[in-house]
């Protein structure tokens, strides 16, 4: 009689990762959300992680993943893409073969049209659920996940879903560590070749560098010489508030309370 | 008795007269306040200049030398401002175009108002075939403005399965709405507060490449829809000069708000009841996080102190139980009281909170700039007079020590009911 062996399966992840852009100098370099995605896979108990990209293969994009491949990994799946290809197909193919039960990616690419579309469609496709914006994975529990979704103005909200699943990873995930250039060195690329299909719209739109945005003018529109100038001569009023005077101080906190329960700021 | 009002020629007659010995009693009995002009006790005559005169249509103080408008006010009060714009009715719209905004807060906020006048920009770039436009709204809301903000038909689903962070539920609603009435244009705005991700799904579903990031939209005969976009891409660092398409996300000031007309903002319903979808995302609800950690420049909810705080720790206390970011004036922080970071104004941070409690602060310019965007400010303060009262959506006058203990104790009181119910 063979003893019984009730080994979890370890949680399959595939984190989708991009060749990134420096904001200032606009070098190639690992894209920052993805490299987030990549911490966030490292940080979950017993998972197996799998980096997967899409796309050419040169120099500089090359130099570019090899900083993921310093965070901690041997190798890195890549599917050869043309430029300016559609990599959807190919990466759909690819996902829907290995089946991961988790898959991380950044929100926007830094390159491209950087529509943020990429993931939508892999969960539409797929039909896996998508959650979108994640601060942290709590908890990976019996095929369910719980999440920590980061919402705007520093809040946070606590999701479960149900895997498989796509998440996208937001800004307020945690800093990726640094990468190390021996392990980045060391690191091979697998490469397979995947079906290619053109993106024919991006090709016929025009691209130019980004100019600034012409600054909103405060324009009054005033039928009177009255009303100009009182726009013109305005200081900041918030215009008939409501003023308690002579009440006891129970009364003023009563009043303040319900204001901040009609807003719901109190939890 | 009739109610015709009954017209006495001799009393008219001695309130015109301001020689007559009894204007000063006729006018007090016609109803028009104080005389402007009475015999003092030393037999001098005395005016007063405030009581003369009367506001006219366009809010200007008018004085009638004639003698038939003596007393304070009476004149023609100034209609609202939102009246005098006039209503315009699209009763049977060319073409519709859909717009889904945030609400965050349960109001439109800037953004949405902008992607309202886009939307407007859209709808009536034709003057013989006009577009109507839909807002499609989830859940409760607290906004009355819509006809304001340039709304013709408004939709509000408000059912349970759509509140809270129901993508899904919500894009099985949206999808209702392609069926029903197939919008020619659906616009969102590309926000972080679920605008972009839902527009994302909707473009997704409907099997559209949607305009992401638009910030300047034309007429383009030669286009597809005939409008040209211009949209950012690659992290803000491109610019894609492109058709618009069906579906679109745009950014926050892509068009003008809406400011001149009213609009209808008629309420639609759907034809059909919202099917009842098993989400696979299950919302357990939001976190309550370290308040002291949000950034003062995103905070929702700021509890600011000033001069006329006395007790500092009552003060940190009432913030920790409200659990609201703490901010403070100026003064507070050159005194010591507080940390440089945590200032409020020009020279600190400008903060975006929905609620903004000032306490004991009087309101320097400086602060009221960095306080400008706010939605709400709450002023607790001794002294009436001062410029955060005139700020203030709500302003208490007291001791605002005393007035945070007891804000203190009706939170906690609330706290401890809410915990025995349940």
């Amino acid at each position: 009689m063979q003893p019984e062996v009730t080994t979890m399966p370890a949680l399959e992840v595939t984190v989708l990762v991009s060749v990134g852009r420096h904001p200032l100098t606009g070098r190639t370099r690992r894209a920052d959300q993805d490299a987030r995605g990549v911490e966030l896979a490292r940080s979950l108990a017993d998972a197996q992680v799998r980096l997967l990209h899409a796309g050419m293969r040169d120099e500089s994009s090359e130099a570019a993943l090899r900083g993921y491949l310093g965070m901690g990994f041997t190798q890195l799946s890549l599917l050869e893409q043309p430029e300016g290809a559609d990599v959807l197909p190919a990466l759909a193919e690819a996902l829907d073969a290995t089946s991961p039960h988790l898959v991380i990616a950044g929100e926007r690419a830094e390159r491209g049209e950087g529509s943020g579309l990429l993931p939508y469609l892999l969960a539409e496709r797929l039909g896996w659920p998508l959650v979108s914006g994640l601060a942290a994975v709590e908890s990976v529990e019996d095929g369910v996940a719980t999440l920590l979704q980061a919402l705007p103005r520093g809040q946070r909200r606590r999701l479960k879903v149900r895997l498989p699943a796509i998440v996208t990873v937001d800004n307020a995930a945690p800093a990726p560590r640094q990468s190390a250039y021996g392990p980045a060195r060391r690191g091979a690329f697998e490469t397979t070749a995947g079906p290619v299909s053109d993106d024919e719209e991006w090709a016929a739109w025009q691209v130019q560098p980004a100019r600034q945005r012409p600054k909103r003018l405060k324009i009054v529109k005033a039928a009177s010489a009255r009303d100009r100038f009182k726009a013109a001569a305005a200081k900041a009023e918030g215009g008939g508030g409501q003023v308690l005077t002579d009440v006891s101080p129970e009364q003023g906190a009563e009043a303040i309370l319900m204001l901040l329960r009609e807003e719901d700021v109190l939890r | 008795m009739s109610d015709l009002p009954r017209r006495d020629p001799r009393q008219e007659w001695i309130a015109r007269n301001r020689l007559h010995p009894r204007h000063a009693e006729v006018l007090l009995a016609a109803g028009q306040g104080a005389a402007s002009e009475w015999q003092g006790p030393n037999g001098l005559v005395r005016r007063n200049p405030h009581a003369i005169g009367f506001v006219g249509p366009n809010g200007v103080k008018r004085i009638d030398r004639s003698g038939t408008q003596q007393g304070a006010g009476g004149g023609g009060a100034m209609r609202p401002a939102a009246e005098r714009k006039p209503l315009v009715e699209i009763e049977a719209p060319a073409f519709l175009v859909a717009v889904v905004p945030d609400m965050a807060g349960g109001r439109l906020s800037g953004h949405d108002r902008d992607l309202l006048g886009l939307a407007r920009q859209l709808a009536d770039a034709d003057p013989v075939a006009r577009g109507a436009v839909v807002a499609v709204i989830f859940g409760p809301h607290k906004e009355t403005s819509f006809a304001e903000a340039g709304v013709d038909r408004l939709l509000h689903l408000d059912s349970p399965d759509v509140a809270g962070y129901a993508p899904e539920a919500r894009l099985g609603a949206l999808t209702l709405v392609e069926e029903a009435w197939a919008p020619r244009h659906w616009l969102l705005p590309d926000s972080k507060l679920g605008g972009g991700e839902l527009g994302r799904r909707l473009a997704v579903r409907l099997g559209e490449r949607p305009a992401t990031s638009v910030w300047q939209v034309a007429a383009d005969a030669e286009a597809v829809m005939g409008w040209q976009c211009t949209a950012r891409g690659a992290a803000g660092s491109l610019d894609i000069r492109r058709p618009l398409s069906r579906v679109a996300l745009a950014l926050a000031e892509c068009a003008e708000p809406v400011s001149e007309t009213r609009h209808a903002a008629t309420e639609l319903a759907l034809p059909q009841p919202l099917p009842s979808t098993l989400s696979r995302i299950q919302d357990l609800g939001q976190v309550s996080v370290d308040p002291s950690g949000v950034a003062l420049s995103e905070a929702e909810f700021i509890l600011s102190a000033g001069n006329g705080v006395k007790d500092w720790p009552g003060f940190h206390h009432a913030a920790e139980v409200l659990g609201a970011t703490e901010g403070a004036s100026r003064v507070a922080v050159d005194d010591g009281f507080m940390a440089r970071d945590r200032q409020v104004g020009a020279t600190g941070t400008w903060v975006t909170a929905r609620v903004y409690v000032a306490v004991g602060i009087s309101g320097a310019i400086q602060h009221l700039q960095g306080i400008q965007t706010c939605d709400k400010v709450v002023a607790i303060n001794m002294d009436p007079g001062c410029d955060m009262i005139k700020r203030a959506d709500l302003a208490v006058i007291g001791d605002a020590t005393q007035i945070l203990e007891a804000l203190v104790t009706l939170v906690a009181q609330a706290r401890e009911e809410k915990r025995d119910a349940a």
